[in-house]
């Protein structure tokens, strides 16, 4: 079943040549998608397209089944709380809240009870390794515990997608790989997971399907894909079924997926 | 090119909203000054400012026209001290109607005229001045000192002919000669059969400042003329001293809407300015990173401020103007003095004054910020909350409300010091509306309890309007109306005319009332005795001290009456009337200001003790609701042909002088909210602008634009309530101060019930008006916030 859904996108800011010119694209529930390209060709755009952030000037963009070029502002943004979770390069953690402040919000707009946001929170946290952290400013992290903080709160609504813009651009290697580590992960649980970057080996080891954009345009696809069953999942011999999947991750009528991280 | 310059035009260019928000600032910083300032100047010595302004008249002299020829009053002119003059002009007074076209049928009397026949105002002595309309151009013009429309038809029924002429301009005369002006062809025809018109002569002296120099002057005028030719005079003196009496009532007033007018300029200029610079700092600290010294950088940002601010003060300066136009249009009224304008040296300081507050706030926080060490001015570039909102934004997180309220409710605390300039802005403004509703409903009860005049019918043996309310506003140019009878032996039975008045429906109450002139050993002014028959009080009196009269021989008496006698509560004083010697206990201290408040009220049967004869001179009635007053007039016309008395409409309490206040008011505080509004405007852009990162962060996690828009409002909601809390009581405070210092140098004392207007619903309604203030300033950045496009929004660093 298609996720994501776009059809003749095409998006002109001001006079220029078009950012995005004509891309159809089709992607699975639970693919890991890289979007590649040289600076300026239109991955970004793209990205915010899927999100929610932008509408096209010609197309149409259907994510989970809803026409989002056809939402006003109000049900874009309940659609970004449901159904979107995103990263970005340079974080895009507030400041003057906490990690656990941050990371609750998505939640609290949703208007999810206090205690029940906190608990998940707290959970989400602790999966992620940066339970300890979680009463401190993000201006004391480092660039990885950030972005770390920045992926938790992206799945604090368990959203349909996880959407990333040069997700490892403003970290270290190592750091990097920590994220990177963490996405695999995450799209190896059916997390279905759309990456904008310049990064080649970002996206061999994360990607199930690479794209690569010139121009505005779609210049190679690589086809769909699905991560096999993730190794620690495997290691664990958890039962699951013939596509890789555990039972509490298969997905909702919506493609949202069923199992809590 | 220079690299300053140019970070200076990019500066501007790209930090177009801050620049807009800087040229706003100062605009309407501009224009509420140069409003202030200009009030500041009107007020201060109204009537001397208006007297040199149209060369008044130090005496103006009416001459017997049966008497004296024209020459012969020309020839005054020769008299001894007489500097200059103009004249004679040819006077009459008479009493038209209302007709057609100002909304009158015919049937409404407007008072007596005094009307002059002059060909131009605009040479010699009183150069009345127009505030509106034209000069009469045709023996069928008119132009008026009260504010009848233009077009007004004026119908001069008693004249052959029945004249009718049209109203063509308002006019004022600050020496009083007239109420109205033709052209000296006009004058045949507005005179009555059989008589001839008087002749005036405006003179000036060449000593006149003294009463005894005018004194001397005028022995010198009547010597000049046929002996007993000089029917009546009126000397400047007079005139000055009742119009500074008025313009002393209400100079506390606009000093005080002018004052906090520019204190809210200077503060939201200085925090927009010091707002906008700060905000920048981020940029400072790329600028010294790549190499601008200190001084370079403060220079950069004073420029940056200044084009914009001067851009706004240009507007500003011509916005002010126009502005303030019409309110001293209404000034004008209140002080009844000659068409002012805004002095150029106002514009002036005004723009002296703006250019330096925003120099100096921009001076200040760009030093701070070129001071700061590049590496934390970049640090407190990238997180402008770095700390200090931290707390408050803890706080509020545990508040259980929602989320986006919480969130906007900890947001001003991040810039505790915008946050003082909004909150001060808030309180200034709640505290001018309080001030301006405790005024406008103090002035309303004063004008009330002043002119004991609410009663809507009034009877009295002369068909004829009975003299305006606002009498202490000026003392009218010409005393109308002979007294009736002797006065020792009465006139109808009031008991008939009274039971005659409560025969017609719709009467609700009436008294009556005989006004007697006295005098009373010590004082040397005249004094007015006012017997009342039935009890007067609905018609509006207020008692500063003691009680009502409840017997015969008790009298209350106003401040002035009782300085003058010395009396206190208690004692008792002698009156002569009419020869007869009377004596009153005052048991009260009563309001009022007509005849100077040398007034005695007192009831009839302290009068009829000893001069059982005396009846009421008078009668006023009070309507039910809903009653029409012209027709009840004319149902108690026929009740009351058997006594010879005739019904009119009262036209009291309708105050020129209470409209223009009221105007005034509603105008100033309009302005001043607005100028608050704005205030918050500005610093809720700043606010937003900065946080626009953050709006975009939230609106990528989800946020609706309602929420956005929640956000904004929020964090404004707790300087609104605070400042409309904080502001209400202020503003009463201050009218508690103003309203008796303005009583005081009108020389009485206000009745406590006239200070207490502010009852607690009004509070309680006052205090939401900071919050309105403060909504009405975020309702626009808001919107911003809601529509900004989230991609747009994450961009924007
Ligand atoms: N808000 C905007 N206004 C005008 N032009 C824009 C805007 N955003 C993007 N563009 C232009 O659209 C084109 C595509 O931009 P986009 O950000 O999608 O590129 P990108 O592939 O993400 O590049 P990078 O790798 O540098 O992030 C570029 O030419 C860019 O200049
Ligand atoms: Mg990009």
């Amino acid at each position: 079943m298609a996720v994501i859904e776009l059809s003749g996108v095409s998006r002109r800011y001001d006079q220029g040549p078009p950012a995005l010119d004509d891309v159809t694209i089709s992607v699975e529930a639970g693919e890991a998608l890289a979007i590649l390209g040289p600076s300026g060709s239109g991955k970004s755009t793209m990205l915010n397209l899927i999100a929610g952030l932008d509408r096209p000037d010609a197309g149409t963009v259907t994510v989970a089944g809803v026409r989002l070029d056809k939402l006003g502002e109000a049900a874009t943004a309940r659609y970004r709380r449901a159904h979107v979770g995103m990263i970005f390069q340079f974080f895009n953690l507030l400041d003057d809240l906490t990690v656990a402040d941050n990371v609750v919000l998505p939640a609290q707009l949703a208007g999810m009870g206090r205690a029940d946001a906190r608990k998940r929170a707290a959970s989400l946290l602790e999966a992620l390794g940066i339970a300890r952290h979680s009463g401190a400013y993000p201006g004391r992290l480092s660039g990885g515990q950030r972005q770390r903080v920045a992926v938790a709160r992206a799945l604090m609504n368990k959203p349909t997608l996880l959407l990333a813009d040069e997700p490892t651009g403003a970290l270290d290697s190592a750091s990097g790989e920590d994220v990177r580590k963490l996405l695999i992960e995450l799209n190896g649980e059916g997390q279905t997971l759309v990456l904008v970057t310049h990064d080649e080996k970002l996206a061999a080891a994360c990607a199930t399907r690479t794209v690569r954009l010139v121009d505005g345009r779609i210049a190679t696809d690589t086809g769909p894909g699905i991560r096999p069953l993730g190794p620690h999942l495997a290691a664990s011999g958890v039962p699951h079924g013939a596509d890789g999947r555990t039972e509490t991750a298969r997905f909702d009528a919506d493609g949202r997926r069923g199992v809590t991280l | 090119m220079s690299s300053l310059s140019k970070v200076v035009r990019s500066g501007v260019g790209r930090r177009r909203v801050q620049t807009v928000v800087i040229g706003l600032a100062t605009f309407m910083a501009v224009a509420a000054a140069v409003l202030a300032g200009s009030l500041l100047v009107a007020s201060t010595a109204p009537f001397d400012r208006g007297f040199t302004d149209q060369h008044g008249a130090h005496l103006s002299a009416l001459f017997d026209g049966t008497t004296v020829t024209e020459s012969q009053a020309a020839a005054t002119a020769a008299a001894s001290g007489v500097a200059e003059s103009s004249g004679p002009f040819q006077v009459v007074t008479q009493t038209p109607n209302l007709g057609e076209g100002g909304g009158g049928d015919g049937a409404f009397e407007l008072q007596p005229l005094t009307i002059a026949g002059r060909a131009q105002p605009t040479s010699g002595i009183d150069k009345v001045s127009l505030s509106d309309g034209h000069w009469p151009t045709s023996d069928t013009e008119i132009v008026l000192t009260e504010q009848i429309p233009l077009d007004s038809k004026l119908i001069f029924k008693a004249l052959p002919g029945r004249p009718t002429l049209t109203v063509v301009g308002h006019a004022r005369s600050v020496s009083r000669t007239a109420d109205a002006w033709v052209l000296p062809g006009a004058i045949a025809s507005l005179t009555s059969a059989g008589t001839k018109p008087g002749y005036q002569m405006l003179y000036r002296f060449t000593a006149s400042a003294t009463v005894s120099d005018m004194d001397t002057a005028k022995a010198a005028v009547v010597a000049a003329a046929p002996s007993g030719s000089m029917l009546g005079s009126q000397s400047w003196l007079t005139v000055k001293e009742a119009a500074d009496r008025t313009a002393a009532l209400f100079v506390p007033f606009l000093i005080a809407f002018g004052l906090l007018g520019l204190v809210m300029a200077m503060l939201s200029v200085g925090g927009v300015v010091a707002g906008a610079v700060s905000a920048a700092t981020f940029r400072i600290g790329v600028l010294k990173a790549i190499g601008f010294t200190p001084s370079q950088v403060v220079r950069a940002y004073l420029l940056q401020a200044l084009i914009p601010a001067t851009v706004g003060i240009v507007l500003g300066v011509v916005g002010g103007n126009l502005l303030t136009i019409p309110v001293l249009a209404q000034t004008d009224v209140v002080y009844e003095t000659a068409p002012s304008v805004v002095q150029p040296w106002v514009d002036a300081l005004v723009v002296v004054a703006a250019l330096g507050v925003v120099s100096l706030t921009a001076l200040v926080a760009a030093a701070r910020a070129g001071r700061l060490r590049t590496v934390d001015a970049l640090a407190v570039g990238r997180a402008p909350a770095a700390g200090r909102g931290r707390f408050a934004a803890s706080l509020s997180a545990r508040l259980p409300l929602p989320r986006p309220v919480t969130l906007g409710l900890a947001q001003p605390f991040a810039r505790p010091a915008r946050m003082t300039a909004m909150l001060a802005t808030v309180v200034f403004g709640a505290a001018s509306v309080a001030l301006a509703i405790g005024l406008t409903s103090s002035l309303n009860l004063i004008e009330t309890a002043r002119s004991h005049d609410k009663a809507q019918i009034m009877v009295s043996p002369m068909k004829m309007g009975p003299p305006e309310g606002g009498e202490a506003m000026g003392p009218p140019v010409n005393q109308q109306g002979p007294p009736p009878g002797p006065f020792d032996e009465g006139g109808p039975d009031p008991a008939a005319v009274t039971s005659a008045i409560a025969t017609v429906t719709g009467t609700k109450a009436s008294y009556g009332v005989l006004s007697a002139p006295a005098t009373v050993a010590g004082v040397a002014a005249e004094v007015d005795v006012l017997a009342y028959r039935g009890d007067p009080r609905w018609a509006g009196f207020e008692m500063t001290e003691g009680r009502w009269y409840a017997t015969a021989g008790e009298a209350i008496l106003p401040t002035p009456m009782l300085k003058a006698t010395g009396a206190k509560i208690g004692d008792t004083i002698t009156l002569t009337v009419n020869g007869h010697n009377i004596s009153v206990r005052v048991v009260g201290e009563v309001f009022s200001t007509q005849n100077e408040g040398m007034e005695v009220f007192t009831d009839l049967t302290t009068l009829t003790a000893v001069i059982p004869k005396v009846t009421p001179t008078e009668y006023y009635v009070g309507l039910t609701d809903g009653t029409d007053a012209t027709a009840y007039a004319n149902a108690l016309e026929t009740a009351l042909t058997p006594f010879s008395l005739h019904a009119n409409v009262n036209p009291g309490g309708h105050s020129d002088t209470l409209v223009a206040i009221s105007t005034l008011t509603g105008l100033l505080t309009l302005i001043l909210v607005a100028v608050a509004a704005l205030g918050v405007l500005n610093a809720v852009v700043l606010q937003t602008r900065e946080r626009v990162r953050e709006l975009g962060v939230h609106k990528a996690i989800g946020m609706t634009p309602k929420q956005s828009v929640t956000v904004v409002l929020a964090s404004v909601f707790l300087i609104g309530l605070v400042g409309g809390i904080a502001g209400v009581p202020a503003g009463m405070a201050l009218h508690g101060v103003m309203v008796p210092a303005m009583g005081n140098s009108a020389g009485v004392r206000l009745p406590a019930a006239l200070l207490d207007v502010y009852h607690p619903w009004v509070m309680a309604l006052l205090a939401l008006g900071g919050l309105v203030i403060a909504i009405l300033g975020a309702l626009m950045p808001a919107g911003w916030a809601a529509r900004i496009r989230t991609a747009t929004a994450l961009r924007t660093e």
